[in-house]
This record gives structure tokens, sequence and C-alpha cells, in this order.
């Protein structure tokens, strides 16, 4: 096992390297110069004098494969360079904004893994009932919704409405913003935070919860009807323990691979939920600095979200083995 | 299209059965297109998908006759933000535009993009999954490490990024869906070739002297297709979806384009108390024809493989 993880890890090195230097010569050889960028922009004519005191600053003069070097000279101690825009650093920038998308991933998994998982469980145990055919079209619905579109909705049925029409002030969630930005324990809301944070976390979680109770019900039907759970019923056991313990648990493994996988989309729909709510995160951060080229910002932040995505991929592979012991990892495994 | 139709291939057992005797398999292999087709029929979800999405396109190609106004034409008097009523069935926007029109010619824009990006979608991971499989060796790990990498960035910043390369036109942004979305396909499209290249038939026909050509697209091809049909159908949905996303964060088409997703961004952009209209219509377009795609591949693939269901 320890050997297995260590080989992984290995491995995640050049999808990372290629991964990256693949957006560095993407931004960089292709139209659109960075030092123009710096002085201002092409739309305000900078001064060319401008233009090159900003290339030679920043090195843009170098030939791109020197950049190239450099760059990974760079990132390998860390230093992921400064903002073109308002040269602040990048790791300033990811330690500032970096927690705050954490917190609200933090809680759009906790609100997949419970409603997820007890959705597409009481669905599959209740099959074919009313309850379970409403589950079925509304989680084909709710993964169907853009997560721009749900946030607009949401702010509209649950702030801009009941604003508008005066309603009392404990109804009326907040639409923008961190709003006090006060936590304790790192991620639980304190003050009045909670209203600022409740509408984000069910446009960021609702695609993969309809994911994960639409996989949970289709892998539990398929347990339920396994020959361990006719032994299980045979033997007298409780229906509860039936299901918890014997179905629930080997239910479960497709799902958290589903939720492993996810985190991809977890991560697009981060973009557009921030920018949504104007919440001050990575993926605001990342749509924002794609609109003005700021490539130190880009790159920096994508190869945090990169390694973060590569390696809950692996924690999601390796906990497949502690789900369901048969599985032996790195024997007989290609990749 | 022929899905399970076993006259398109030169062989006496078509299927991905394992083969142990031949009469059997060819009885068995009859839930040919008129039992998909039945099976298909009967799932009310997928026919109501099946439905919009006929309308989708009948409004798409007469989308000049039923369009009251053109997609960037003012409307006369020029009312902004006006609610919903007779003369604007779905009210007009900020610029004055007639937000049904927009609509309706957004529906061209939509269906264009998700059927053309999708089409090259399905060649090149259909190219790409057939040549890694068939091969194998040096071919099949390079292309394996190549969509190895590009899943490592997540989706919709691989596609932010080379959409903001490409440019903001339509033509740009089917480029960009296309290249971005063949990925999984390829993986899909390799498994399935690495099953079918063990079968007694595609060994038959290497012994009986065809090109690889004709093996891996005559024979093997259409053998692998249910998986490709499937995730074709949803991909146009998904498509769609991130066309509208990219519009959204302003990577997409531009304005006065009638894209969805832009149509969307504009009513959140501080129109939502006054002129709420603009966000509900298009946002309901985007969502209900995502949803018609979800619902039809999912009817497919069940009417396909009905084991699986």
């Amino acid at each position: 096992m320890p050997s297995y993880i260590v080989r992984r890890l290995f491995l995640l090195i050049p999808v990372i390297f290629f991964a990256l230097s693949f957006l560095f010569f993407l931004f960089f050889v292709l139209p659109g110069d960075p030092a123009t960028l710096i002085a201002g922009g092409a739309d305000r004519r900078p001064d060319p004098g401008v233009v090159e005191r900003a290339a030679e600053r920043y090195g843009l003069n170098d030939p791109v494969i020197v950049q190239f070097g450099s760059f990974w000279k760079r990132v390998l101690v860390w230093d992921l360079g400064q903002s073109f825009i308002n040269d602040r650093s990048v790791n300033d920038i990811l330690g500032e904004k970096a927690p705050r998308s954490v917190r609200l991933a933090i809680w759009a998994t906790m609100l997949e893994i419970i409603v997820g998982i007890t959705v597409g469980l009481v669905s599959a145990i209740r099959r074919y009932s009313l309850s379970d055919k409403l589950t079925t079209l509304g989680t084909a619905a709710a993964a169907a919704i853009p997560a721009f579109v749900l946030g607009f909705i949401l702010q509209y049925g649950f702030a801009v409405y009941p604003n508008k029409h005066d309603w009392p002030q404990w109804t009326q969630l907040k639409t923008s913003r961190l709003g006090p930005d006060s936590w304790f324990f790192f991620f639980i809301p304190t003050g009045d935070q909670w209203r600022y944070l409740i509408l984000p976390v069910i446009t960021l979680a609702c695609v993969s919860t309809a994911l994960a109770a639409r996989m949970m019900r289709g892998s539990m039907l398929e347990v339920i009807r396994a020959d361990y759970m006719r032994t299980a019923r045979a033997k007298g056991l409780s229906e509860r323990s039936i299901v918890m313990r014997h179905g629930l648990r080997n239910a479960l493994i497709p799902v958290v691979t589903l939720i492993g996988i996810d985190f991809g989309t977890v991560i697009g729909s981060a973009v557009l939920t921030e920018t949504v709510f104007s919440w001050p995160g990575i993926g605001s951060q990342i749509a924002d600095s794609v609109g003005s080229r700021d490539l130190p910002v880009i790159l920096g932040l994508v190869l945090v979200v990169v390694i973060a995505y590569s390696l809950i991929n692996l924690v999601v592979d390796l906990s497949y083995a502690w789900f369901d012991p048969r599985i032996r990892l790195g024997q007989g495994a290609s990749s | 299209m022929s899905v399970t139709d076993p006259h398109s291939t030169a062989t006496p057992m078509p299927g991905m059965a394992s083969g142990d005797s031949g009469i059997a398999d060819v009885a068995e292999s009859r839930p040919l297109r008129k039992d998909v087709v039945k099976r298909f029929v009967r799932n009310p979800l997928a026919m109501l998908g099946l439905g919009f999405i006929v309308l989708l396109v009948v409004v798409a190609i007469f989308a000049d006759v039923i369009a009251p106004y053109g997609f960037k034409e003012s409307t006369e008097p020029r009312v902004s933000r006006a609610g919903p009523g007779t003369d604007h069935w779905f009210g007009t926007d900020t610029v004055g535009y007639d937000v049904f029109s927009r609509v309706v010619y957004g529906a061209r824009v939509s269906l264009k993009i998700g059927i053309v990006a999708t089409s090259l979608i399905l060649v090149l991971g259909v190219l790409f999954g057939a040549a890694a499989g068939f091969f194998g060796g040096w071919i099949d790990s390079f292309l394996m490490r190549i969509t190895d990498i590009f899943l490592a960035i997540p989706y919709i910043i691989l596609a932010i990024s080379i959409a903001t390369v490409f440019g903001r036109s339509e033509n740009a942004i089917i480029i960009v869906l296309g290249l971005t979305g063949w990925l999984p396909l390829a993986r899909i499209v390799r498994s399935s070739f690495l099953g079918l290249k063990q079968l007694e038939y595609v060994e038959a026909a290497t012994s009986l002297g065809f090109s690889r050509k004709r093996i891996m697209f005559g024979h093997m091809l259409p053998n692998a297709l249910q998986p490709v049909i499937v995730y074709g159908t949803v991909s146009i949905g998904s498509v769609i979806l991130s066309e509208a996303a990219l519009s959204f964060l302003g990577v997409g088409p531009q304005n006065p384009t009638p894209a969805w997703g832009l149509m969307v961004a504009e009513a959140g952009a501080g129109s939502l108390a006054s002129a709420s209209h603009m966000l509900f219509f298009p946002a309901f377009a985007i969502f209900l024809t995502v949803l018609s795609f979800v619902f039809v591949g999912d009817g497919l693939r069940d009417a396909l493989d009905p084991k699986l269901k």
C-alpha cells in the first residue's frame, strides 16, 4: 500500500508538469502581448516606452524557452510570481482566497454527502413509490440546472423578491459578497455570515448532490438484490441493520468514486457560483484573471487546483480499499 | 443511423456476445431497431424530451418567421425592460430588444453550437479512442497519457483558457468545446475496442486479409456504437450548457448574438429586481434544453441496453 501511494504520487508529477506547461504556452505563444496588457491594455494605446519597461521588468523580452525555464525554476521553490495587474504576489492572493473557497467546498460537500446519500437510499428502498418517482424526476432536473441559472433564481427568490416586497428581515438572505467574514473553527459561520453562505452553498452543491443521489439509488438497487442481503435477512437481522451495515457500505463504493471524480465539476461550478455571488474566492479570481490575461495568477491558481484535484482523486482510489477490503490496490493496475 | 443493425457488418455474429454458439447468438441479438424504438417510445420522459427537442429544432429553423422582431432589432417605440405583455410576450431587455425574439433566435445559436461541436467531439473521440484501443502499444500509452494530462485540468478552466485564446465568435466557441470535449469519449471507445479486439470475428476478419481500416470502422465500430450514441446525445445538452456557462463568464459569443447564457448574465447584472423576466425566459430555455437531451440520452441508454435499467 505505501509503495502504491508513492508510485501514484510520482505519476502525478509528469501530469501536472505537462498540464501546466500546456497552459503556459497557450497564454504566452498565442496572440495578445502581456507587456501591452500590463501597461494598460491595447485599448488604451499605452506609450511604447511604458510597454518596453514592463516587458523588461517581467522578463517578457527573453525567448519563450528561457521564460519557460525560469517559470518552472520559480515554481519548484514555490515562488508563483506576482500579478501583472496589481503586483500582489500570487502566494498572497492564494492565502487570502483559498480558505474562502475551501469553506464553500466543505459545506457543499457535506450537503452533497448527507442529502445525496439519504435521498438516494430512501428512493431505492421505496422503489416505484411516489416519493421515488418524484426524487428521480427532481434529481434529473437538478442535475440539468446550470449553476449560474440556479444562482440567479435563488437570489431572486430568497433575496431580491422578499426585499422588493418588504418581507421581514429574517426572511431575506444575501445575494453577494462575503458578509462579516467571521468563522468559528475555520468553517462554521458566526454572526450574520450564514445569510451570505447559504445560497452559494446550495448552488454549488446542487448538481453533484443530484448526481450522487442518482448514483446512490442505482447502486443500492443493485446491492439489495445481492445474495448476502438475503442471507442477512434470513439470519433475522433488523431491517435497519441489513440496510445500514450490509447494504449501505457496499452500495457506497461507486458513490464515493463519483463524489471524487465529480470534484472537477465542483471546481467548475465553483467558478460560476463564486462569480454569480461575487464570492471572493479562487474560482471568481480565476475567472477574473482569465478575463484580464493575468498570467502569473492564472498559472499559480490553476497549479494549486490541479494538484488538489489530483490528490483528491488519489484519496478516492485509496478509499476503495477501506470500503471494500477485497480490492487490493497496486496489483496488476495498469495506471 | 444503424444502431444494432447486423447487416451493417459483414460478420454473421453481431453484438458483443462472447460467442459460444452461433445460432443462439443470432436469435438473441434480435433486439434490433424495432425493439429499441419500441422501448424508447414507451419511456414517457424520453418522449417528452424528444418532443421538446423537435419543437426546438422547428423554432430554430423557422426563427425568422416565428420571431416578431430581429434579434438585434430595437423595438418601436423603444421601451427598455418592459414586463411581459401582449406587445412583447417575454418583455424587453435593457437595450429595448424583444426578449421573445432573442430567445427564439437563441435556439438557433445553441443548437448550432451543440450539434456542430458534438460532431467534432464524436469524430475526435472515436478516431483517437479507436486508434488507442486497436493498435495498443505506444500509440495507446501516448494517447491515454494525453487524456490524463488534459483531464487533470478541471474542464471549465481548460475551456475558458482556450476560449480566451481563440476569441469570442460562435465558431471559436465550437472549436473550443469540440477540442475539450472528446477526452472522456476517447476513453469509452478505447475500452470498447480493447474488448472487441479479443473477439473471434475480428480475428476472422484479420485472417481474411481485410485492411485494418475496414476492420476498425466496418466491423468493430458498429459494435462499439451504443455508448457513443448515448454519449453523443447527452453531449449535445452538455455542450449547450458549457456554451451558456462560457457566454456567462464573458468568454463566449458577444452581444448582440442572442446566446442564452449571455442573456442570463445580462439579467443577473443588476436587472433582477426591476426586470426579472429578463432572467427567467432564457434561464428556462437553457434548463429545458439541457434536461431534454438528458432525458433522451437516458431513454436511449435504457432502450439500447435494457439490462442496465
